[in-house]
């Protein structure tokens, strides 16, 4: 069953109402124009009834409000309504496949959705007495346990909130590691071309200085190169694997000897260990911290679903220095070690990344998928991400240029480059025509390495059926694209809005709403 | 006044000791639509290849490197404003920064107008 179009409606054919005199609404049918809230509501209007403040004397002083707020004023069903129109005209996993290669996975299972909402994890509070917690402290217990096995390694910082505080939590901790050693002269990260943008930032804000390793014509880190560049000043590497070209890093162990013969640590940037897990363990490959996007591997909701879960793994080199809290089974008994109880053997611990234990939402979301799915199934999740990127790099190589096809299978991500089309025409004119074919449009232009770059995910849980049809469809607008056909350059046609002015929309954004003059003036 | 470029491509004007430095028309082509222009203080020091100046398009954001060392006189004013004066004219009015030369010697490293089409005909 196709996910989309099953009415068999086709861009080509003529559209249902073509000829009709446009609506006096705007509306088009079951596609509703919306104005903005602002202009809706007014502030005569408001949904709910406040009784005036029983205190007489204002407290605030000179720093009173004295002119009016200017918020819509709203009724709740015009809000849900207003909410919901706009909610039509947006995209969203539950509507068809989202070919963007993310940080977040587009599989949220509801099964996930029902264990979070149990009161007896929902209605937590983070300073309950810890009696009264233990279900909770057990499920970041098992989830740890889970987390450790599944990458080799030997303990878990659960607490770091997203990737990025995840990679400042293992930089962390091999500067603590450094210090420790009395080597804090190491001030030197290297930082692969293929490593996620976020890693340099990281090892940047840490205080090290970051240096670049170059790529192989292949898409991978030149080990050669890294090899050359170490020495008594590195602190240690920062290695995205699979990485941003969609490969593997096959010289991972390789690099992890020679950088830890030079006194160096290893970070692996785990973001996309979703294409391996089950399969590879990261401890095996000499990795001494990771961070594991639960929004990705473990389909945890991010990106406007809901809050990033980064938890860290350390090598046993690394996790004396790993952060507070941690919660630790002692017989029956779960308990939750932080600064009061560390001293005695957890003292070398860098401190803290949040107030909290982390996002225990996602905790639950995260185990519910380890456990719904067992060992085999989180092999299969891998291979099935695997299989259907290759699936679309192979099915589309014909057509559009697949810059390391020949570098070997790729991972989780197919890449392709705007080699061939027609002068004038941009992977952002494939990208809106996407829209009108009923998809959202795939990364555009990362990564960087690649001219034009196209970098499409599809998501270990499409089938095939959708495959092909989104296949079908970026076949069809790539071959539009290499015979130069103009109408591509002012698409998206059938959007709610056509092409947007992104270049104005940068240069001077609007950012704040302000009345129209003619409505302020006779409002006054 | 002579002109000279690098890899990375920038150029440099140089007029005695004082240089003017841009990116090339070849970078504003590639980067697109600018939207966004960073350029360094008065008076920063620059080492040759440290980063200078900031440029973001709506594709992507990218650093531009200094292409000699020395102190920087002023950077473009304009840009701020009007950023799109790199795509329109980024030769020209599209200028980065100015900056006094500490080492004229480094200029010998860079490639001349000829040579840097070259360059760029062979990407």
């Amino acid at each position: 069953m196709s996910a989309i179009n099953q009415s068999g409606w086709r861009p080509t054919a003529p559209q249902q109402g073509g000829n009709a005199a446009p609506t006096f609404t705007g509306n088009k049918a079951l596609m509703l124009e919306e104005p903005l809230i602002f202009e809706i509501g007014d502030n005569h209007t408001t949904g709910v009834e406040v009784a005036p403040p029983v205190t007489a004397t204002s407290r605030l002083g000179g720093l009173a409000r004295t002119a009016a707020i200017d918020l819509p004023g709203l009724s709740e069903p015009e809000t849900v309504r207003h909410y919901t129109r706009l909610s039509r005209q947006n995209y969203a996993i539950d509507l068809g496949l989202f070919p963007l290669g993310s940080c977040t996975m587009k599989h949220n299972p509801r099964l996930n959705e029902k264990m979070a909402r149990l009161p007896g994890f929902a209605d937590l509070h983070p300073l309950q007495p810890i009696d009264t917690v233990q279900g909770a402290l057990e499920v970041i217990q098992q989830l740890a346990h889970w987390l450790v096995t599944l990458t080799g390694m030997h303990s878990v910082a659960m607490s770091p909130k997203a990737g990025a505080h995840g990679e400042l939590c293992g930089i962390l901790a091999i500067k603590a590691a450094l210090e420790k050693r009395g080597e804090g002269h190491r001030k030197v990260i290297l930082v692969p071309e293929s490593a996620h943008g976020t890693n340099p930032a990281t090892a940047a804000f840490a205080g090290f200085a970051v240096e670049d390793i170059p790529a192989t014509a292949d898409g991978r880190v030149d080990t050669a190169a890294l090899k050359a560049r170490l020495g008594p000043d590195i602190a240690g590497v920062m290695i995205t694997n699979p990485n941003t070209c969609g490969l593997f890093e096959r010289d991972l162990r390789t690099i992890s000897e020679a950088v830890h013969a030079a006194g160096g640590y290893v970070y692996c940037d785990g973001a996309n260990f979703n294409a391996i897990v089950g399969r590879v363990r990261p401890g095996d490959l000499g990795v001494d911290a990771m961070h594991i996007n639960l929004h990705k591997t473990f389909s945890t909701p991010h990106g406007g679903g809901g809050p990033g879960s980064g938890p860290v793994v350390f090598s046993e080199r690394l996790t004396p220095f790993a952060p507070l809290p941690f919660v630790e089974k002692r017989g029956d008994h779960f308990a939750l070690v932080e600064e009061e109880t560390a001293q005695d053997h957890h003292a070398d611990s860098f401190g803290r990344m949040t107030a909290f234990h982390g996002q225990m939402g996602m905790f639950t979301r995260a185990l519910t998928y380890i456990l719904s799915h067992g060992a085999d199934g989180l092999r299969q999740v891998a291979e099935d991400a695997v299989l259907n990127a290759n699936y679309v790099l192979r099915s589309l190589s014909d057509v559009l240029d697949a810059p390391f096809a020949a570098s070997g299978p790729c991972m989780h991500e197919a890449i392709f480059s705007d080699k061939g089309f027609a002068e004038g025409f941009s992977t952002i004119d494939v990208a809106k025509a996407l829209i009108d074919e009923g998809f959202h449009p795939m990364t555009m232009y990362f990564p960087l390495v690649v001219h034009g770059a196209m970098l499409v995910e599809p998501t270990e849980t499409e089938s095939k059926a959708t495959l092909d049809q989104f296949i079908g469809a970026l076949r069809s607008v790539a071959e539009r694209a290499l015979a130069g056909d103009e109408t591509l350059r002012t698409a998206p046609h059938f959007a709610p809005r056509s092409r947007l002015d992104e270049t104005l929309a940068a240069r001077k954004p609007v950012l704040v709403w302000k009345a129209p003059e003619t409505t302020a003036e006779a409002a006054e | 006044m002579s002109r000279y470029f690098t890899q990375d491509h920038e150029w440099i004007d140089v007029d005695g000791e004082t240089g003017t430095v841009g990116i090339s028309d070849y970078a504003q082509g590639q980067l697109g639509d600018i939207v966004f222009v960073e350029v360094p203080e008065d008076g920063k020091k620059l080492t040759k290849g440290d980063d200078a100046a900031v440029v973001e398009s709506v594709k992507a954001a990218s650093d531009v490197y200094s292409p000699v060392s020395g102190t920087v006189i002023e950077g473009n004013p304009a840009l701020a404003d009007d950023p799109a004066l790199v795509n329109s004219d980024p030769e020209g009015e599209g200028w980065f920064y100015k900056i006094t030369l500490s080492d004229p010697s480094e200029l010998e490293a860079l490639m001349d107008e000829s040579a840097y089409e070259a360059f760029v005909a062979k990407l």
